[in-house]
């Protein structure tokens, strides 16, 4: 059956076709559940490509790569094929491409559906799904691309419906601004995508992933600096998209998008494509020297920075917000120890409690008539049943607490980053008791304590289009560590099924007394966190200006600082440059032509039309130059 | 003429390529002939022979037989529809014509693009005299890019030059005088280098049994001294260079453009500055191979220079139509490194970057146009919140400014990226300068859009009105192709490809540059290749 994975993402571009000519006529609520439908049956074409390729069998041919049997190429036709570049538009079914597509599609469906209702009644509702629609497209693009350039394809094209769905009310100056940011800080990583696939093409002479002649093939051969370029270059690329020091800076902004967005694009999908792409290019990274150590500190000092500004936050969005950074900074962690499969079951867990707890945010807005600050929330528990309990499971899964998902996937990490140096480890579980902290923080305020709300809020629980997600995603919050569990062997199925795309399987040496040493470590941060928080927010114990010092709550001021930078001698450079156009460069050919017009008047006063005189003058030149050249080649 | 007309072409016997130049001249000559009291009637009948200049267009490009064109051996015998009269015998002048692939696409642009702006934009008053300088321009334009004579390159490439004066001097905006004037002293100072170093070439480099002025002739013979086919080339470079423009010759666009009536932008941009990166194409690699080589590494400079400069520039203009000029400057720039990277890919890349840049550009000056047409200003900060008002221009524009930008999907993309991954492998410093040109495209072009069109609309921009049905159908045909062509560029680029190849091997012979194998691994496999996977998996 994977010969039909083209129709995956040809079902949501079809919506998308659909949504762009008669998307205003369907109206509300039925363009929301043409687009719905669209991505549930991508889901359910995912789930049937999915059971095809574990019909092919694993151990089967052993091409080169390491995919063992277990792939397909689907190639749909040649894209760009001039002078010896074949560059084709095809897709890739690998356990890889097929794990990133069913989240993406699985999540992508449900906050699909929550979006029908959360919509509901905004005068662009057909619009909305329209983009949805196109970014799913262009995630499932990025996943299933067969090599570099159809990635970059959806890589570019998730990027440019982030920035239609940030900037989505548009009449909101910083809905506005905050899309643009996120285009251009993209690009930036972008630029590194585009060298380092230069780069690859050159040396190696294939952008592929798969078969015989791919990147995965050629990588051993490449020269370590190469290789080393390479993987810094796709860790720029992978830093702003997936929003690590110092690209991050778009993400939090990217909350004046409507929140199943910043569910679905911002937190759940798109922003782990950084981290898809450098686990894809896993053989180049082993190949390098240094780049993964770069990774790792990257990776950790973008969790403990993001936690750290998660802490001060008082509105509802942006503490989620820097939470995704900080477990996306989880995530890098985990790649510059070697522990690519533990990246990606952390960007799966981490789409469902993430996904899960931006839309009870997104809930809670919805509720108390969009309100966001969480200073003026608590005790919604009463009014917004449902959308408590599953946000309480999501708070307690990315806290780390057994055994919800976020405890297993988070371990994993953890003891890798302890295999790697101790002190990537100790900053990422001070990391996992700030998580804990924060997010314990967020659930009080807003669930728990006192009323702060005024009465005429009238909050109430969502409809059932919207609860529906919630429920579902509490579930996969709440049980989708079973996808990977330690100590058992046979139970590590992402691990063993993942493991064919992997240049270098990685091993874990920590003695079992040690790793259930950790995870008690773990647990213990996690308990530390929650206590503090509830001590804090619940009893009081703590005055809250103690814990909300400005310089966290300003995210240490990096933002401003670069605001002022670019409004304050960026734009000045630019200003400069383009005054230097108008005045030195125009400025000297119209002194040229004052010039010759001066000599002109000298020299032929009688004549008066300028451009008569000029084109004679050129034309007697002309002629005696000919005479000149003609009289030089007769001799 | 009717014997030109009569004269036969290589895939049949329908004259095609004189056709194309002759059906807009001789409507140009008829419109011109109109008796004075039907004014009406010039735009309708102008473009019914644009059109059919347009329809013969598509015709040529589904005769051209790529086949035939990749069997070529050399440069010469990759030209069909070839046509060639005898003119001035005593000087070896010709009337010689014929097309490959690298100047097909820009002969359909041409002949597509005229119709549709003399159909879809008013030019308020004379239509008659307005009617006949654009086919005047259609016909100059088709006839520089099929020329194969120097001579005749030269009367086509001035023959351009003449009606695109007068457009911006009569129907174009408030400092349409000085900007004409501009234009007009620009280009014949690079026309005159120009006609000088042509007859220079002929003069000095013509065969031993005679003078002439036939390029493929003196492409083959190569007569030149190495130092007099410098010079030579020189002064070729420098009067395409000021066309394409680079910096620092570049001070004629932003005015020209500004003021120019938009039709007159619109192929400005499309069609004009595409005579420069064609002419360093056609009459510097083939003409002056060791010369192209020679001056290469100053003419990539000013290729990169122009990315960086074009963009930072246009990110500070205040006026949008300068914007999309400066945008230009910037965009003709990866087509001078495209050329001068001297490998296929690159030059390939390069010509359809010339096509896309036309359907990008053309696009943007017609939605700029549309936009004064109902505002009366250009000027950035004096509009706001256009999306609220006109959602459906505003997802043209939005369109039109992410294929500018070179996203993938969309057709900017294509040419960007196959100039850049050709150039790499010879030029890679450059290349990643040039790259860093797609971070500022987007910086300047959303930062625009977003003054423009996003934040709350002031009242009168709330009563700007959306698209008319005409008005989308002008925009109609750039919209879909850049949309085909971003996802389907391989029927342009299988025609090209031949070319190019052509070229640089001709370039090769002549110059002693070696042209790197693209994709020839520097990095020998050592991967499994007994792996029993076929292409398909299983």
């Amino acid at each position: 059956m994977v010969e039909l994975v083209w129709l995956i993402p040809a079902l949501p571009l079809a919506g998308f076709a659909v949504l762009l000519l008669a998307g205003p006529r369907l109206g509300e609520p039925r363009a929301g559940w043409l687009a719905t439908a669209a991505s549930a049956g991508s889901f359910l074409l995912t789930l049937i490509t999915f059971g095809g390729l574990l019909g092919l069998d694993s151990a089967e041919g052993g091409g080169a790569g390491g995919h063992g049997g277990r792939w397909f190429v689907s190639t749909l036709f040649e894209w760009m094929p001039i002078g010896g570049l074949e560059v084709d538009a095809a897709l890739l079914v690998d356990p890889l491409s097929m794990t990133m597509a069913l989240f993406v599609t699985g999540v992508g469906t449900l906050i699909h559906l929550y979006s029908v209702g959360y919509m509901g009644g905004d005068p662009k509702y057909s619009k909305f799904f329209l983009y949805l629609n196109l970014f799913l497209f262009s995630m499932l693009m990025l996943v299933l691309g067969e090599n570099l350039v159809v990635t970059f394809l959806g890589w570019e094209g998730v990027g440019t419906c982030s920035y239609l769905l940030i900037s989505f009310w548009h009449e909101r100056p910083t809905a506005a601004t905050a899309g643009k940011k996120a285009f251009v800080t993209n690009r930036i990583g972008d630029f590194g995508f585009m060298i380092a696939t230069f780069l690859l093409w050159t040396t190696l002479g294939t952008v592929s992933y798969a078969g015989p002649e791919s990147l995965a093939a050629g990588a051993p051969a490449l020269a370590t600096g190469t290789a080393t370029a390479v993987s810094l270059l796709l860790l720029l690329a992978a830093a702003g998209k997936s929003a690590q020091l110092p690209l991050y800076v778009w993400l939090p902004d990217a909350m004046e998008g409507p929140t199943p967005v910043s569910a679905m694009v911002h937190a759940a999908t798109m922003v782990t494509a950084g981290v898809y792409l450098l686990v894809r290019l896993n053989p180049v990274l082993d190949a390098s020297e240094g780049a993964l150590a770069v990774i790792a500190i990257v990776g950790a000092a973008t969790a403990l920075f993001a936690a750290l500004a998660a802490v001060a936050q008082h509105d509802i969005k942006k503490v989620l917000a820097y939470s995704t950074v900080s477990q996306l900074g989880y995530m890098f962690l985990a790649i510059g120890s070697g522990a690519y499969v533990a990246a990606i079951f952390h960007v799966i867990t981490h789409a469902f409690f993430k996904g899960l707890l931006f839309l009870g945010a997104g809930s809670v807005i919805h509720g108390l008539g969009d309100e966001q600050d969480m200073r003026r929330m608590g005790a919604l528990r009463a009014a917004m049943p449902v959308t408590a309990a599953t946000f309480i499971v999501g708070w307690l899964a990315i806290a780390g607490v057994p055994p919800l998902s976020g405890f297993w996937s988070k371990d994993e990490i953890l003891l890798a980053a302890r295999e790697q140096h101790w002190l990537l480890w100790a900053v990422g579980l001070v990391t996992a008791l700030l998580t804990a902290y924060y997010m314990s923080r967020q659930t009080f305020l807003v669930f728990f304590g006192g009323q702060r709300w005024d009465d005429s809020a009238h909050p109430h629980e969502s409809p059932a289009t919207m609860t529906l997600p919630l429920v579902v995603l509490a579930g996969a919050a709440a049980i989708g560590g079973v996808m990977n569990l330690p100590l058992v062997g046979d139970w590590l199925v992402l691990e063993h099924f993942l493991e064919p795309t992997l240049a270098h399987a990685h091993h874990f040496t920590t003695p079992t007394w040690q790793k259930l040493l950790l995870a008690f470590g773990a647990a213990l941060a996690a308990l530390i966190g929650i206590t503090v928080a509830a001590l804090a927010w619940l009893r009081s114990r703590i005055p809250p200006g103690k814990l909300e010092p400005a310089l966290l709550e300003n995210a240490f001021y990096v933002d401003s600082t670069i605001s002022n930078f670019v409004g304050g001698p960026g734009t000045k450079a630019f200003e400069a440059a383009a005054a230097a156009d108008r005045r030195f460069v125009d400025g000297a050919v119209n002194g040229v032509a004052k010039l010759v017009r001066m000599l002109g008047e000298a020299v032929r006063p009688l004549q008066s039309g300028y451009l008569r005189h000029y084109a004679s003058g050129v034309a007697v030149g002309a002629i005696v130059l000919v005479v000149w050249l003609a009289l030089r080649g007769v001799s | 003429m009717g014997t030109l007309l009569a004269a036969s072409g290589a895939a049949g016997d329908f004259p095609l390529l004189n056709a194309l130049i002759f059906v807009p001249a001789v409507g140009a000559l008829i419109v011109a002939l109109l008796p004075r009291s039907r004014p009406d009637l010039a735009r309708p009948l102008g473009t019914l022979f644009a059109a059919v200049g347009g329809a013969l267009a598509l015709a040529l490009a589904w005769q051209f037989d790529v086949t035939a064109a990749t069997d070529a051996a050399t440069v010469a015998d990759g030209f069909q529809f070839l046509s060639q009269q005898s003119w001035i015998p005593a000087l070896g002048i010709s009337w010689h014509v014929g097309v490959d692939g690298i100047s097909l696409w820009l002969v359909v642009l041409t002949s597509v693009v005229v119709p549709i702006v003399l159909a879809g934009v008013d030019p308020h008053h004379d239509p008659k005299p307005y009617t006949a300088w654009m086919l005047l321009l259609q016909a100059g334009s088709v006839g520089a890019f099929v020329a194969l004579d120097l001579f005749l390159f030269f009367v086509m490439f001035e023959v351009v030059l003449v009606p695109m004066y007068l457009l911006i001097a009569g129907w174009g905006y408030e400092g349409r005088r000085y900007a004409a004037t501009k234009f007009f002293i620009y280009t014949m100072a690079g026309s005159a280098l120009l006609l000088v170093a042509i007859v220079a070439t002929a003069v000095l480099g013509s065969p031993d049994s005679g003078i002439t002025f036939d390029l493929v002739t003196l492409a083959e013979e190569q007569g030149l001294a190495t130092d007099t086919a410098r010079l030579c080339f020189v002064a070729f470079a420098i009067a395409f260079l000021v066309k394409v423009p680079v910096v620092p010759l570049h001070t004629w666009l932003p005015d020209a453009h500004t003021e120019a009536p938009t039709a007159g932008s619109v192929v400005l941009a499309a069609v004009l500055l595409k005579l420069g990166t064609y002419g360093l194409l056609r009459f510097g690699l083939y003409l002056f191979p060791e010369a192209s080589d020679w001056a290469a590494p100053v003419l990539v400079t000013v290729g990169v220079v122009g990315i960086i400069w074009g963009a930072v520039a246009a990110a500070m203009q205040r006026d949008l139509k300068r914007l999309v000029a400066y945008s230009s400057v910037a965009h003709m720039g990866f087509i001078v490194l495209g050329i001068f990277a001297f490998t296929a890919t690159a030059i390939g890349g390069g010509v359809i970057q010339m096509v896309n840049h036309g359907i990008s550009t053309g696009a943007l000056f017609l939605l700029v146009g549309m936009l004064y047409e109902r505002r009366h200003t250009r000027q950035i900060d004096e509009l706001a919140g256009i999306q609220s008002a006109a959602p459906v221009y505003a997802g043209v524009f939005t369109l039109i400014i992410l294929s500018s930008v070179g996203v993938p999907g969309l057709n900017g993309f294509v040419g960007e990226f196959l100039i850049l991954i050709g150039s790499f492998d010879t030029r890679p410093v450059w290349t990643i300068i040039a790259a860093s040109g797609v971070i500022l495209a987007a910086l300047y072009l959303l930062w625009a859009y977003q003054r423009v069109f996003h934040g709350p609309p002031a009242a009168a921009d709330r009563q700007t009105a959306d698209l008319r049905r005409g008005e989308l159908l002008t925009l109609a045909p750039f919209v879909v192709a850049a949309v085909a062509l971003g996802v389907y560029p391989k029927p342009l680029l299988d025609a090209v490809e031949p070319a190019a190849d052509e070229l640089l091997e001709h370039f090769e012979e002549h110059s002693g540059f070696e042209v790197p194998e693209l994709g020839d691994p520097v990095v020998v496999y050592h991967g499994d290749s007994s792996g029993e996977h076929d292409e398909d998996g299983h």
